[in-house]
């Protein structure tokens, strides 16, 4: 089998990856209080400022106000960013920078149980930062339903696709200034069009054809009716996109992350 | 078929980047306890080397033997009881010497309870049992060398790989990281270093090879290739016109001579006549010695510069 090939063979799947989980954990850990104000600043401050801000002058949307509109949206958003940022920069500054991987390389461990490790970090983290936004909107009163407690669960699936996606940015990567394409050029634009802030109705026709294959879509449809009390609809098609981007991704990603380092 | 009862062996070892041969036709063979070296100038092919009889990269041919387990077909088996001190320092900076030893354990395995036993022993013979607690970035050089020595005895392992174990230290931790290593053979553990060191190799290797452009010119012993490869003199000259005296007068009065930089080195059985004529010249200054090791590795790897 030609090398080319080899790279895309399946992981096989085991626990190795729980020490180097644990390594992440325990390095988090030093670290706790700021990294979880970091995580909560940001998608706070869009929203609260956009939620109370342009909600005084747009009354309800959808059949709720703004801010509760906005705050689906924002816990997904939060999800994606942090999931994002983690794997891309964090595991960027572990694989290339302090060379952790290759220390761990060394002992009975493969490239394959780094590469589950840093996606299910990721997606531990994406998860609070996801959880974090929604405790805080719940103590606000914008979730008002126990069917939101679902959103823990999404967001740990959301976490493990955009982790899967944002390593195959590191494992390209030359260096950290080539995430701020991926931001520039995907995150951002993603954020802007999959109804975080608005419907996706108010798109022109083109563009919800182009928001609806992008995943943040998917997972900030099944968020925001989980906020108001109410199941999705179309909700195992909403998961399928999720899975299979996630799916997809990371088996790009191993296999981009394979070609990298096992040369 | 390869030997079961060595620590390490391997045969055919070929490997290329891109339509580069790096490695092209190597053999290995480590006895149990014998330390054993891999010379060659920057480039020779001394890390990808390591890299394949640790299975962190497959061999485009060649089989390989680690502690009893097939590196192409078992790398996790083989490197289990294997440890390893990698040419860059990579030792986690976020955390404390103890905690750097306790994680490492787990790679492999080791319990919390069983690793918190261990760590002191190990920061003993790392020289750190003050600075358990010391953050990464405030060890030295020389230390933060000995830690990831001890990091990689945290499995207690039979063979012991490093990658230019003392590049960039000072001579005091050098000759300390060297004395470890010493205590370590005496252990019976089996070690196998690459350097560029000459003193390094022959103070600790009971046997070396000299690899240049992926290949082994050479294997033995250090006075065995010193005493095989070279004439057992030397003599340094350099100064004003020592080109021209070697010409007209060193061909003569030694069996070989080459030139590097300003300096010319006479190499001979008998320097007595070649110190001799030196003695009359006021305008060259020379420096007689034995052969060593050094002079074995530029004539079989060449004089000129590799980048």
């Amino acid at each position: 089998m030609s090398p080319a090939i080899r790279r895309f063979l399946p992981p096989q799947p085991s626990l190795r990856f729980v020490p180097i989980w644990r390594r992440n954990f325990l390095v988090w850990r030093k670290l706790t209080i700021p990294s979880i104000l970091g995580n909560l600043a940001d998608p706070l401050l869009y929203m609260l400022g956009f939620g109370y801000g342009l909600g005084a002058l747009v009354p309800e949307m959808n059949g709720m106000s703004y801010i509760a509109f906005i705050a689906a949206g924002t816990v997904c958003s939060s999800t994606m960013n942090s999931a994002t940022f983690e794997s891309m920069y964090s595991s960027f500054s572990r694989m290339h920078v302090q060379r952790t991987w290759d220390a761990i390389l060394n002992t009975p461990i493969d490239l394959d149980d780094v590469v589950i490790a840093e996606v299910v970090w990721s997606a531990s983290k994406a998860t609070l930062s996801g959880v974090a936004v929604l405790v805080v909107a719940t103590a606000l009163g914008l979730a008002q339903s126990w069917l939101a407690l679902w959103i823990a669960p999404l967001a740990l699936l959301a976490g493990l696709t955009f982790a899967s996606l944002g390593l195959i940015m590191t494992a390209l990567s030359p260096s950290y200034d080539f995430f701020m394409y991926y931001f520039t050029l995907v995150i951002t634009p993603m954020m802007l069009m999959s109804g975080v802030f608005f419907p996706l109705e108010q798109l022109p026709a083109a563009l919800q054809t182009v928001a609806n294959v992008l995943p943040l879509t998917h997972a900030v449809a099944i968020a925001r009716p989980l906020m108001n009390d109410a199941v999705p609809r179309d909700l195992i098609a909403h998961l399928a996109v999720l899975v299979a981007y996630g799916l997809v991704g990371f088996h790009i990603a191993l296999a981009m992350t394979r070609r990298r380092l096992l040369k | 078929m390869l030997r079961a009862n060595y620590p390490l062996e391997a045969r055919g070892l070929r490997k290329s980047y891109a339509g580069k041969v790096v490695v092209d036709g190597v053999d290995l063979a480590l006895a149990p306890g014998e330390c054993y070296g891999l010379l060659g100038p920057n480039g020779a092919g001394k890390t990808t080397t390591l890299r394949l009889c640790l299975g962190l990269t497959a061999p485009d041919a060649g089989e390989i033997r680690l502690l009893g387990a097939d590196v192409i077909t078992e790398p996790r088996r083989a490197r289990a009881r294997v440890g390893v001190v990698p040419q860059a320092d990579n030792l986690d900076p976020d955390f404390t010497v103890e905690e750097n030893l306790l994680v490492y354990g787990r790679y492999f395995g080791i319990a919390a309870r069983e690793m918190r036993a261990r760590i002191p022993m190990l920061l003993e013979f790392a020289g750190l049992s003050a600075r358990s607690q010391a953050r990464i970035n405030t060890l030295s050089g020389g230390m933060k060398r000995r830690l990831t020595l001890a990091r990689a005895l945290v499995n207690d392992p039979d063979l012991i790989f490093l990658d230019e174990p003392t590049t960039g230290l000072d001579p005091q931790a050098r000759h300390l990281i060297w004395g470890r290593l010493k205590q370590l053979l005496a252990e019976r553990k089996t070690i196998f270093l690459t350097t560029h060191f000459m003193d390094e190799a022959e103070r600790l290797c009971d046997r070396l090879s000299v690899l240049d452009h992926g290949r082994i010119v050479a294997t033995g012993a250090p006075r065995e290739l010193i005493a095989g490869h070279i004439e057992p003199q030397v003599v340094e000259v350099y100064g004003e016109g020592v080109f021209e005296w070697a010409e007209q007068h060193a061909r003569a009065l030694a069996e070989r001579c080459e030139r590097s930089g300003e300096t010319v080195f006479c190499y001979t059985r008998d320097a007595s006549r070649l110190v001799h004529d030196l003695e009359g010249r006021r305008e060259l200054r020379y420096l007689h010695r034995h052969a060593n090791l050094e002079d074995v590795f530029l004539k079989l790897t060449g004089r000129e510069l590799r980048d």
